[in-house]
């Protein structure tokens, strides 16, 4: 181990037009941005998954009065820069006397959580697009015979439409989990250390632009490394079914 | 010569009666009857737009009629008119009752494609009905050697010829022990090849004395088979009977027609 650090800040400072072993140095500080960004992508998937599949099921069956409410609210996150609303909740809210008195400004003041707050119900706006085509795609005569074997609609729902809907979905979600990493550095401009909050942090401090925007991409290229071979794998064993023989 | 209705006590086991259906302003079904006995095996004929199919789709309130009633062991079932003015079931619990006791065959088989053939089979009656699981899967294993799919039963239904996918769905139709089946054009959609295998395993579960309704094509089936034939043309039934008498001497001069063009 000791060896290969030397090797490394040998290399760096004679061959390599690039300081690896300041990198290395400093890796507890991209050790944290790697932790928020996973986590704020983690939790903005479960959070936004959670709300995207009442939304879908609401599009995709058009429930009166709840129909267009989901509507309005999918076609105004998809209409505005996430920057944007990113900056109306962190900024904006807090003009609001209201809000600062309330209990949830414990949340609302904290730059974190209003970066999970806007990712989620970003990624929760797309996911429910990408769900409500999955489920209008169920064809026709597999809910016919679901109500032909004497199922109520919930148990169709449950057992049938979403499982084989979700299945449909997983190539386009996949790609929507790549988009909602990547969207994460959002969270550094709001001052959250994410992946990319820590090659700035490098970079202030030490002037070094290359080396920590160059590790910061390889990171976010080791995370959709995992992300697509873990979609790869649940496509084969999900999608079995789809493959032609 | 053949009995046309074996009458059991209490009356037919399911029956439709004065059944319309209108879709906008086209009447497709003018008011059908027909009393489904005990054992009785029906092929309903017709040209295509007869109105056959949608009969048959009445009587499980897959297609909701305009007027009528349908009664299973006597019991009728509750409905109400929608907004489109359509009968719809309005008892939830009675009709998904019902919807078990009368299964239903698809022309497009539609089995659930995320499932095994064996999934398909045991989703019913560990999900309907109640049934356990290790009950269900001995049932669904009994029925699928019956079909002859034994060795197919953890494949997915994509990957199934028309005819294994539709015998699998005869299967999955008997998996719930109905009293009445419906067939809707079971064979329609098999390649030539593949309708003999289909036709013997519908013939097997005549055989054997299950009440089946059975919208079809096939000329043959409908003689060898079934003790009663009937015919519709242009939402009436035009001929009523056993096969013998209704396709030897046809009464009407459009089932000759359509019994001479059959036999090209």
């Amino acid at each position: 181990m000791e060896n290969l650090l030397n090797a490394v800040q040998t290399f760096s400072a004679e061959n390599s037009p690039l300081d690896f072993y300041l990198v290395l140095e400093n890796w507890r500080l991209f050790w944290k941005g790697l932790q928020n960004t996973l986590l704020l992508l983690v939790l903005s998937l479960v959070a936004g998954g959670l709300l995207a599949i009442p939304l879908a099921i609401i599009r995709a069956t058009r429930v009166p009065v709840l129909n267009p409410i989901a509507f309005g609210f999918i076609y105004f996150v998809r209409g505005t820069p996430l920057l944007v609303q990113l900056y109306v909740i962190y900024y904006g809210l807090s003009q609001f006397e209201a809000i600062r008195d309330s209990a949830a400004w414990v949340i609302l003041r904290d730059p974190w959580w209003c970066a999970l707050i806007s990712f989620s119900i970003g990624t929760a706006a797309y996911t429910a697009e990408i769900f409500r085509g999955a489920i209008s795609d169920t064809p026709r005569g597999e809910v016919e015979a679901t109500i032909a074997a004497g199922m109520s609609r919930v148990l169709a729902y449950r057992r049938i439409i979403l499982p084989s809907a979700f299945r449909r979905a997983l190539p386009a979600y996949g790609n929507e989990v790549i988009f909602n990493l990547h969207t994460t550095v959002i969270a550094s401009t709001v001052t959250v250390i994410d992946v990319l909050g820590a090659a700035r942090t490098f970079n202030n401090k030490y002037y070094l632009a290359y080396e920590g925007f160059i590790t910061a991409a390889l990171i976010f290229i080791a995370i959709v490394f995992v992300i697509t071979r873990v979609f790869n794998l649940m496509e084969r064993r999900m999608l079995r079914h789809l493959k032609r023989a | 010569m053949a009995q046309a209705q074996v009458k059991v006590a209490g009356g037919p086991q399911l029956s439709a009666r004065n059944i319309h259906k209108t879709f906008g302003a086209f009447e497709v079904l003018k008011g059908i009857s027909l009393d489904a006995y005990n054992h009785d095996v029906i092929s309903i004929l017709g040209a295509s737009g007869s109105g056959k199919s949608t009969f048959l789709r009445c009587l499980n309130f897959l297609e909701s009629p305009t007027e009528g009633e349908v009664t299973l062991d006597g019991e009728v079932v509750a409905t109400r008119r929608n907004r489109a003015h359509q009968l719809e079931p309005s008892d939830r619990r009675q009709i998904e009752r019902f919807r078990t006791r009368v299964s239903m065959v698809f022309q497009g088989f539609n089995l659930w494609s995320h499932m095994t053939v064996l999934e398909n089979v045991m989703e019913a009656s560990v999900h309907v009905l109640g049934i356990s699981k290790q009950k269900a899967k001995d049932t669904a294993e009994g029925l699928l050697e019956r079909v002859g799919l034994s060795e197919r039963m953890h494949y997915y239904p994509a990957h199934l010829s028309g005819g294994q996918q539709q015998r699998a769905a005869i299967a999955r139709a008997l998996a719930v022990d109905p009293e009445v089946i419906l067939f809707d054009e079971p064979t329609s959609a098999l390649d030539p090849e593949l309708v003999g295998e289909v036709l013997n395993v519908m013939k097997g579960l005549a055989e054997e004395g299950r009440t089946m309704i059975v919208v079809t094509h096939e000329m043959g089936f409908a003689r060898d088979v079934s003790n009663r034939v009937i015919f519709l043309e242009q939402g009436r039934i035009k001929e009523d009977g056993p096969p013998d008498e209704v396709m030897n001497n046809p009464k009407s001069e459009r089932f000759r027609q359509f019994l001479a063009r059959s036999r090209d």
